[in-house]
């Protein structure tokens, strides 16, 4: 993966694949401690802990298609090149909740990335099927905090338009766009 | 900035279209999203394709996503699903072959054949 934002996409996937109808993604960067922290938080069907124990492995995977899954040992092996750690924790039936920690200046640390076009894709997955799923995404740099929540956004749409209308995907793509630049200080 | 306002004139601006969106009678294009097709460049190809989809207005166009389909060394992949019509597979797309599949394809009816799977594998 060339940067961050595409392992946030990959592995939010699993969630809605979890059946989870909220993933919360927050990305944080403490500049003074040096520490980068994603998390990725759902509410879905959870893992049981024999299930939670193997989940590192890139030969356990719940699909059928083929006996390996590389979207959470790719992840791990991102962080821990960057003194950083992938911690898992689940519980049946509450959810998942997903920390990716990296040294922040560290030489290895692949950039973020595009995380408006992550959100994009995700919204446009997660309103493709009969079943909508919301999702928050907040950043934080140091004392500066983005927030873009699709719940509210629906609340404006109503029942009738889709988060996945084409037009609504654009305006939410130049309000991330917008709001990342207002805490990254207009750069 | 973006505001709230604008938010409520696209919700007016598209309720029109969306009722023609709803009937999955329409062509249907679906990118493989999974780690491999993530890794090989599909997050733009996704959006290189909705962004054509809603500049030319193809309002019966539905765009989705699908997991792996198996041949990772040719992600990203794209399929077409035209009614009436067999499924057309494109292989190694990025986002400006991604825009010629849109305006040959899905507007002109011409299938880019050196873009497809048969192409790939000949």
């Amino acid at each position: 993966m060339k940067d961050l934002s595409l392992h946030i996409l990959d592995l939010s996937q699993n969630s809605i694949t979890a059946g989870a109808d909220l993933v919360e993604i927050s990305i944080k960067e403490d500049t003074v401690a040096d520490r980068l922290t994603i998390s990725i938080i759902d509410n879905g069907k959870g893992m049981d802990k024999d299930f939670l124990e193997r989940v590192m492995d890139p030969f356990v995977t719940t699909r059928t298609s083929r006996k390996v899954g590389l979207g959470i040992p790719l992840m791990m092996a991102a962080c821990k090149r960057c003194e950083g750690d992938l911690v898992i924790e689940s519980e049946k039936n509450v959810g998942t909740r997903l920390k990716a920690e990296f040294k922040h200046s560290h030489i290895d640390r692949a950039p973020i990335g595009n995380t408006a076009e992550t959100m994009l894709s995700l919204i446009m997955a997660g309103s493709d099927a009969d079943k909508v799923v919301d999702f928050v995404y907040r950043h934080i740099i140091d004392e500066r905090e983005f927030c873009m929540d699709t719940r509210e956004i629906r609340v404006v749409l109503g029942d009738d338009v889709s988060l996945g209308e084409p037009e609504v995907l654009m305006w939410i793509k130049d309000y991330i766009c917008e709001g990342l630049k207002n805490i990254r200080g207009g750069v | 900035m973006k505001t709230i306002q604008e938010l409520e004139e696209i919700r007016k601006k598209t309720l029109d279209t969306i009722n023609i969106r709803k009937d999955r009678s329409g062509t249907r294009i679906v990118v493989g999203m999974a780690t491999c097709g993530i890794a090989a460049g599909a997050r733009p190809v996704l959006l290189t394709i909705m962004d054509e989809v809603q500049k030319h207005g193809l309002s019966d166009v539905a765009v989705a996503q699908t997991g792996c389909i198996g041949m990772c060394r040719l992600e990203p992949i794209v399929e077409v699903y035209k009614p009436g019509e067999e499924k057309v597979t494109y292989v190694l797309v990025n986002p400006s072959k991604a825009i010629r599949i849109v305006n040959e394809h899905i507007m002109k009816g011409k299938v880019v054949e050196g873009y497809t799977i048969g192409a790939e594998s000949k």
